[in-house]
């Protein structure tokens, strides 16, 4: 088993064995896998790119071809105790919604993403004035699929909003965790666990 | 083809019980015939079963009984493929109805004459019951999987709906869960075609040794159509002239594209029956699972444990993608472990027969687990 994506270990981490997973974005299927064969867990899949879930398939992964921003409808109230996304929520075109559908078809979320407020982003908009090229963020703004960047501070705030809880939160500077001490500029990557 | 009934190299079946049927009469002296590839291992766990199409026939990968061409789905199936006859025992039978040895309007009607037109009506429901009867036979209770594209789906879903302790998985290529207005009307000019030829004769054309040749070949090329995306068609003929370079102001098939229909209509007749014809599109028109069930989708799936795959092509208007999500979202609702995906390919509905190595990927994917 290759090693997963630090973000995605702490998911794989905190879920409960033998609970029901949506995994929206799932992508080859590398957490769902990690999922079913160490934790037991019944997951599901959603992803967008027909070679992802045909990877998945090849998994023997169960996965609907389907798109986070209109596609999470079909699926009933609470039909899984978590749904998870994993740095994609910065692609969809309404956050907000897809957050609420993420806590409509799972009792809790596990939301990922990269925090746009790192110091380095920070850097590069203060002395070069453009728009930052870094290790979680290698594309360029005009053909990032990034097109709403957000920042922990912002996460917070949205979820406030909206009077969901936040149940967990990591964060990881590099592939190392830090605490979440002045994470608002260290952090490069935010993990938020959500319940309603 | 005028013959009664198309010789085949296929194993027999014959049913020692009446068939029951949808329609509430019963069939008997059923025939089912089938191929096999592959060895069923001896606890009998290795056993997939293959549901061919409208046109399609046993021979998956064995020759042609008539036209002598490789099996339909060679690419698929065979050692070492994504359909992997090392590792499964594959059966694929000649559906009810139809005319490559299984019973059909072509068959004897136990005095001594064709059915005809006095064959019952049959659904997709009966075509299932008789294959069902060649897995008894053969004291299969559990298959790997079924597999079915187009028509062949609709059996593989109508197997997972009314016998789900009987497979483990269940691959559905390109179909739906039921025949839209656009499928019957499709099916409905090809059977007037057949029926509007005087050779038709009611059905009863078996003893002239001459069929309704020219009625079959117009609905085969009206279903042709359907089977073929605008892109390719435009790709492979455009505006293209046959054997000629200028337009001849007649009614000749100047156009590349008319000279394919017409070959493949007039191919057509030499190896399917229509009267067969007939009764497979009506038993696909009837075809509407949720129907079966209440009228809820998800209610045809609650008995089943099977896992699902469902995969479209963006090309094909026939069995377009939206209905195979109708199928992955009812299955998701009863709770089935489902996959969809939909594949990029230009050949539309015809796709799931030809060179999509997405595919191929997916279908070993899904069979290997």
């Amino acid at each position: 088993m290759t090693a997963l994506r630090p973000d995605l270990a702490i998911i794989a981490e905190n879920v409960a064995a033998g609970s029901r997973v949506l995994d929206v974005g799932c992508g080859d299927g590398a957490l769902m896998a990690v999922l079913r064969d160490g934790r037991q867990v019944d997951a599901r899949g959603m992803e967008l790119d027909p070679h992802g879930v045909a990877e998945c398939v090849a998994k023997g992964l169960s996965v609907m071809q389907g798109d986070a921003d209109t596609d999470l409808a079909d699926y009933p109230d609470a039909a899984f105790d978590y749904a998870i996304l994993s740095q994609t929520l910065q692609t969809t075109k309404r956050p907000d919604m897809v957050l609420d559908e993420l806590l409509r078809v799972g009792r809790k979320a596990f939301v990922s993403f990269p925090n746009f407020a790192h110091w380095k982003v920070r850097a590069s908009l203060l002395w070069n004035g453009r728009m930052p090229v870094t290790r979680l963020l290698p594309i360029a703004w005009y053909e990032t699929p990034n097109i709403h960047h957000v920042t922990v501070r912002d996460f917070r705030l949205l979820v406030a909003d909206k009077g969901y809880r936040v149940e967990g939160e990591w964060f990881l500077s590099g592939d190392k965790r830090i605490g979440p001490a002045a994470a608002a500029w260290r952090a490069e990557h935010a993990v938020f666990l959500l319940s309603r | 083809m005028a013959k009664p009934a198309i010789t085949t190299a296929s194993q027999v079946l014959e049913l020692s019980a009446p068939l029951p049927l949808d329609g509430g009469q019963s069939l008997s002296g059923v025939r089912v015939a089938y191929e096999t590839y592959g060895t069923l291992n001896a606890d009998k766990s290795n056993a997939l079963v293959i549901f061919h199409a409208l046109t399609g026939d046993q021979c998956v990968a064995s020759p042609h009984p008539i036209t002598g061409k490789p099996g339909w789905w060679i690419r698929m199936v065979g050692p070492g493929l994504p359909i992997d006859t090392d590792r499964f025992f594959v059966i694929c039978a000649n559906v009810l109805g139809g005319c490559y040895g299984s019973t059909g309007p072509a068959s004897s009607d136990g005095d001594g004459r064709p059915y005809a037109m006095r064959f019952p009506v049959i659904t997709i429901r009966d075509m299932v019951r008789a294959q069902v009867a060649v897995l008894d036979a053969l004291g299969i209770e559990q298959l790997h999987a079924v597999v079915g594209g187009s028509m062949g789906g609709m059996q593989a879903l109508s197997f997972a709906a009314n016998w789900p302790e009987r497979t483990r998985a269940v691959l559905v290529i390109a179909s739906t869960a039921r025949h839209s207005a656009q499928n019957i009307a499709f099916h409905e000019v090809g059977r007037q075609a057949i029926m509007a030829d005087p050779k038709w004769q009611g059905g009863d054309y078996y003893p002239s040794g001459k069929g309704p040749e020219n009625g079959l070949a117009v609905a085969r090329m009206a279903a042709h159509i359907t089977y073929l995306s605008e892109e390719g068609m435009h790709e492979k003929f455009g505006r293209k002239l046959q054997d000629r370079t200028e337009k001849t102001f007649g009614f000749d098939a100047d156009f590349q594209v008319e000279s394919y229909l017409r070959h493949q209509g007039l191919s057509f007749t030499d190896r399917f029956d229509a009267n067969s014809y007939l009764y497979i599109t009506r038993a696909m028109d009837y075809f509407d699972l949720a129907e079966e069930h209440g009228g809820r989708l998800a209610d045809a799936f609650r008995a089943s444990k099977a896992r699902f795959c469902l995969v479209s092509f963006d090309t094909d208007w026939l069995y377009p993608t939206s209905e195979s999500r109708t199928i992955a979202h009812a299955l998701n609702a009863a709770g089935a472990p489902v996959s969809f995906v939909e594949l990029s390919a230009p050949f539309g509905h015809d796709s799931f027969l030809l060179d999509v190595p997405a595919l191929d990927r997916v279908i070993q994917g899904f069979l290997s687990q």
